[in-house]
């Protein structure tokens, strides 16, 4: 297997806040310096180590939202109001101090231009940021790879990353959004859940063999695998990631 | 369709503090309908333990509960797992 290494025990190491930015309202990316890294491939996740004074743990999983580069690592977190971790991480943290954090984590839902395509890709909502890492990662490498973006987001204001998706588009690369609750005025696109005919027209035929990648909260990736299933295409080739009803 | 159900990716890193190896890649064969498939995508529901389970059947395939120093791993669903070495 190409790229970092599949085995070793995962050791917690301290990671040190360089920047954040906002993505929108409520989701904003951390970048972190993570001397030790090994290195990740897209689609990875890590782990994150919250301890308290009296020695009260919590961990979450984050993907990772950036192509390899060298030390530093990206991860975008989307803030849960009732959350222990990503209010921290996305309102306490501030450059300079430091985190801990195990990986990269994960093989199975990883993407490398190698593998090739046509590539398909899912989003729901913050489910967009490990897809992310495999487009930037196609980018970093000028890869050619024909590869789609089919993309749910409540409204023009939740689409995290609209900007970079609109500068790398074209290549190849096509991005379709969907969005659910409101759209601006004049909106032409999709402006409803993702279903089995918007999947149809959006992703290449069965005969093409794409593969997906497809993450978001459970329902979502429910809902799509079961319309990619009944459009004929192969149940191997569509790879899943739930991150639950409220997200990580 | 519960909501709360994640799946085999979420737990990678606590299968790859066990077995020190990367295992969401590892092929995993049903104990009951004996279809075999990647562990990151099996159906994982977390509670006071974490149980794993058939995508295709429903079978639980493992347990898994975890204390401050110690792990408990009951595997009696999983008739077969191919791990990458």
């Amino acid at each position: 297997m190409a790229g970092t290494a599949v085995s070793g025990r995962l050791t917690w190491q301290l990671a040190e806040l360089v920047e954040v930015i906002v993505e929108t309202p409520h989701v904003k990316t951390i970048v972190l310096d993570v001397p030790s890294w090994p290195g990740h491939r897209a689609g990875q996740h890590l782990d994150v180590r919250l301890t308290a004074e009296d020695g009260y743990q919590a961990e979450r999983s984050y993907s990772i939202a950036s192509a390899l580069d060298g030390t530093r690592v990206a991860l975008t977190v989307q803030r849960l109001e009732d959350g222990e971790v990503s209010p921290y991480l996305t309102d306490e943290l501030r450059p300079g101090e430091k985190i801990e954090l195990r990986g990269p984590i994960g093989g199975y839902f990883v993407w490398e231009p190698s593998d090739r395509g046509p590539l398909m890709l899912v989003a729901g909502g913050s489910g967009v940021v490990p897809l992310m890492a495999m487009i930037r990662t196609r980018a970093a490498a000028g890869d050619d790879t024909e590869t789609r973006l089919l993309y749910s987001s409540r409204s023009p204001d939740d689409v995290i990353y609209r900007d970079e998706l609109e500068l790398l588009s074209g290549n190849g690369l096509g991005i379709v959004h969907t969005l659910t609750d409101s759209q601006p005025p004049g909106w032409m696109g999709y402006a409803r859940r993702v279903d089995a005919e918007m999947l149809a027209e959006v992703a290449p035929s069965p005969a093409e063999r794409p593969r997906f990648y497809a993450c978001g909260p459970t329902p979502f990736v429910e809902a799509v695998a079961e319309a990619l299933v009944r459009l004929g295409h192969d149940s191997p080739a569509i790879k899943t990631e739930r991150f639950g009803p409220t997200g990580r | 369709m519960d909501e709360l159900m994640l799946d085999g990716n979420a737990i990678g890193g606590l299968l790859q503090e066990v077995f020190a190896v990367e295992m969401t890649t590892a092929i995993g064969a049903c104990g009951s309908c004996g279809t075999g498939g990647p562990v990151g995508a099996v159906h994982v529901y977390r509670g006071a333990g974490i149980v794993l389970r058939c995508p295709h059947c429903g079978n639980t395939l493992a347990k898994i509960v975890k204390s401050d120093s110690r792990v408990w791993i009951d595997l009696a669903g999983i008739r077969v797992l191919e791990v990458t070495v």
